[in-house]
């Protein structure tokens, strides 16, 4: 059983942290030692929220190390290129088409690095970096906050584990009443990686 | 069946399995979610207590009572409770009385990142520290037996990356044993809990003596173990540090401690024989590495791992790596990019009523002293429109110590509801008391909403779910002696301006309650208004309230209507009328 690190960043209210929820527990199905950490409070009021997620034969530590995460998950394009000295060689980066500008951007005081930017800055360790239109999707879909769901659907195809295995998961832990609507969310996802 | 829980959960899960029937505390990151989760059990009273003080000291009673207690609080909080701590050490309890108690290294949402190991010895008070979240169930209950044979409160350590993490728990769905089918009758015992200085002289020598008992536990308890490795490098670690450890160093020896106070100085000693050197991994103080180089070993800490900050495998590693401990692992290239990447801190949402406050306290130009809340955000740009914040209810004995030294400036405190309620009635006193004029601003918004909109005395409703008399911080001032009190919606902008004027200008003590209810409490969300770009000239002004929504392009502002919440506070403060509400 390998160790897969698995390193989540987004804005608060993305939802993150019920993304991660569900990948640490769809790890736990699937048969491994599980370990998850974020941290709660102030970061929710549209600061930085970064999840950190391990799967392995056992896990000690609940924070990634540095050059060594095989996933990373951006659910904003500024908040993924934010680490990609987490990543090991030939990792995969899979970031959500989403920009949310930080406050110096909208009073004009920094600028917003550019999508090709971010790209060439994520490639330096990652073999790949892959574009979900994840808060389209959801929106699409009849609503934005499922984005991590969409991603978590794309990101399946590349981890493994029976499509139903996860499924069964995003069924227990989103709402009731929108368990259907999640559900197709994430095959919309794993459409994307298919 | 295994359960994944944050240790907060497992901390509740414990005291449940464990039977504690009363637990109290008051909200504070990261301990917040321990109270939270507790509550949901069936058969358990849970309240949320105007401040940790009060919390402990309900917990005590109930101890005291005769039933399985438990109080929670972040490191700051055990400031105020610290009273309750040092008498109830001498005292004593009858049932078991635990404290869970999280420290917040690196200050994710504190002011401070003190280590309240220190309280252990200060207080003379036994203290446990779980790893995982596993260990933090059991350890509670662990805790609660200590407390019972060793008649005693007992401190159960977390830090932020504990609480905050989730790991797999043994679970059942069975609870604790069935409850006592009487009501306990209280035993009466003054000699022991009337602390007079006869009684406590008495009492001094009992917990003296009682450390030594804890300390031989401390040696036979299974919480505190060696794992066996390699004998060059003996590593002694304690709570999430030893995690961080074991990924970096996987084949020296370990001393695992559960219990940080007292130290177990045989077992100690019969690791240091085992091993050639000695390092102790702990975030903040050096706590054991001081305790341990008293005992007379010879160890090595602060000398390579930081005082500051949180710890983290990678910042152990690079540690070690400096110090010669290990090799340095093979890395890949270092980063060439140099790309700028604009920080995010966290602002106040959209739709905030504390916004609307401090853009009119900001265009006022008054000094203002804060406190501790979502409105602390305030202080940043480009509202920055805080001066001063310390701790919780520290905002108008700072106001009003500024008064009395006589400056020129206006000086108004500002504090939420829920810390008004902590800690805020003791100073409007004195402000009354000692003739001072401040200005007392509550900014009500009906919620304990930084650590996630917990009930509290003023929002009609228990952590329990149950209706209850709500104090009305006006009627409360009133009756204190309050005569000149106004309560205004901060969105009333004009009438707001208008209010400061006459209470800063006033030379009598004075409050403002300016009230509007935490959208995110309330979910209140209107059509987001309009940028007519005709008529808007890009000067600005609107930027200035610092709402996310509100971007500057290149010739006018727009308005991203996902972000927006409708509040209309960008519409009121546009000078052009460029704005529109829809």
């Amino acid at each position: 059983m390998k160790n897969i690190d698995f390193l989540m960043a987004g804005v608060g209210g993305q939802g993150t942290i019920l993304a991660s929820n569900i990948l640490a527990e769809v790890g736990l199905q699937l048969g491994y030692d599980v370990k998850k950490a974020e941290v709660h409070g102030m970061a929710q009021r549209g600061g930085q929220v970064d999840s950190h997620i391990r799967w392995g034969e056992k896990v000690y530590s609940p924070l990634v190390e540095e050059n060594s995460a095989d996933y990373l998950i951006g659910f904003e394009m500024l908040e993924a290129a934010r680490f990609p000295h987490y990543l090991k060689e030939k990792s995969l980066a899979l970031v959500n088409d989403y920009r949310i500008n930080p406050p110096l951007v909208n009073l004009g005081k920094a600028s917003y690095p550019s999508k090709k930017e971010i790209e060439a800055l994520l490639l330096e360790r990652a073999g790949k970096v892959l574009w979900v239109k994840g808060t389209g999707i959801a929106k699409d879909l009849g609503n934005p906050a499922m984005v991590g769901v969409v991603l978590l659907g794309s990101l399946s195809n590349l981890v493994g584990g029976e499509e139903e295995a996860w499924l069964d998961v995003v069924g227990r832990m989103v709402p009731q009443k929108f368990i259907e609507l999640n559900k197709k969310a994430f095959i919309a996802g794993r459409e994307v990686t298919d | 069946m295994k359960k994944l829980m944050t240790g907060n959960e497992a901390f509740a899960y414990g005291a449940y399995l464990h039977g504690v029937r009363v637990a109290a505390a008051y909200p504070g990151t990261p301990s917040s979610e321990i109270l939270a989760n507790y509550a949901n059990y069936p058969n358990v009273f849970a309240e949320w207590s105007p401040n940790e003080k009060v919390a402990l000291d309900v917990a005590i009673g109930a101890a005291y009572a005769g039933t399985r207690a438990m109080s929670t609080m972040k490191h700051v909080g055990m400031n105020v409770a610290a009273d309750s701590l040092f008498y109830a050490v001498y005292t004593g309890v009858k049932a078991g009385l635990v404290i869970v108690c999280a420290d917040d290294p690196n200050m994710h949402s504190s002011q401070n990142e003190q280590d309240n190991r220190n309280y252990a010895k200060f207080a003379k008070c036994p203290m446990i520290e779980p790893s995982d979240s596993e260990e933090a169930k059991q350890f509670v209950g662990i805790a609660l037996d200590m407390s019972e044979q060793f008649d005693t409160p007992v401190i159960v350590r977390s830090v932020t990356r504990l609480s905050h993490s989730s790991t797999p728990v043994e679970y059942t769905e069975e609870g604790p044993p069935s409850p006592p089918e009487e009501l306990n009758v209280y035993k009466r015992d003054p000699q022991k809990f009337v602390m007079v200085p006869a009684n406590a002289r008495r009492r001094h020598p009992v917990v003296e003596e009682r450390l030594k008992e804890l300390a031989d536990f401390a040696e036979t308890t299974p919480i505190n173990y060696i794992e066996p490795g390699n004998s060059k490098l003996g590593i002694v670690s304690a709570g999430i540090s030893y995690h961080y450890a074991r990924e970096v160093f996987p084949d020296a020896t370990f001393l695992k401690l559960g219990m940080v106070y007292p130290l177990p100085e045989k077992l100690i000693r019969e690791f240091a024989e085992q091993v050639e050197k000695i390092i102790v991994i702990e975030e903040l103080d050096p706590f054991l590495e001081e305790m341990l180089k008293l005992m007379g070993f010879e160890v090595q800490g602060k000398d390579i791992f930081p005082i500051l900050g949180e710890f983290s495998p990678s910042l152990i590693r690079s540690c070690a790596v400096k110090a010669g401990l290990i090799d340095a692992p093979p890395a890949p290239p270092e980063l060439k990019s140099d790309l700028e990447r604009p920080i995010r801190p966290p602002m106040l949402c959209p739709g905030c009523g504390h916004r609307a406050l401090f853009h009119v306290l900001r265009e006022e130009g008054v000094l203002v002293t804060g406190d501790i809340g979502c409105y602390t955000l305030a202080f940043a740009p480009p509202l920055s429109a805080m001066h001063t914040t310390g701790c919780m209810g520290a905002s108008i004995g700072v106001a009003h110590g500024i008064d009395k030294a006589g400056v020129k400036d206006d000086v108004v405190a500002v504090l939420g509801d829920s810390t008004f309620l902590h800690s805020g009635i003791h100073p409007v006193i004195d402000v009354l008391y000692n003739q001072g004029n401040t200005t007392t601003i509550i900014s009500d918004n009906n919620a304990t909403a930084m650590t996630g909109f917990q009930e509290h005395p003023g929002t009609g409703k228990t952590i329990q779910g149950q209706k209850t008399k709500v104090v009305d911080p006006e009627k409360l001032v009133r009756g204190l002696g309050y005569e000149k009190i106004d309560i205004c919606d901060p969105y009333d902008i004009d009438k707001m301006q208008k209010i400061l004027k006459d209470h800063v200008e006033s030379k009598e003590p004075s409050v403002i309650i300016s009230r509007h209810p935490c959208v995110l409490s309330t979910r209140e969300k209107h059509t987001p208004p309009e940028v007519d770009p005709d008529i808007c000239i890009n000067c600005g002004i609107c930027l200035e309230i610092g709402c996310s929504p509100l971007v500057q392009e290149e010739d006018h502002v727009r308005i991203d209507t996902m972000l927006c919440n409708g509040c209309g506070l960008c519409v009121k403060v546009c000078p052009q009328e460029a704005i529109i509400e829809k």
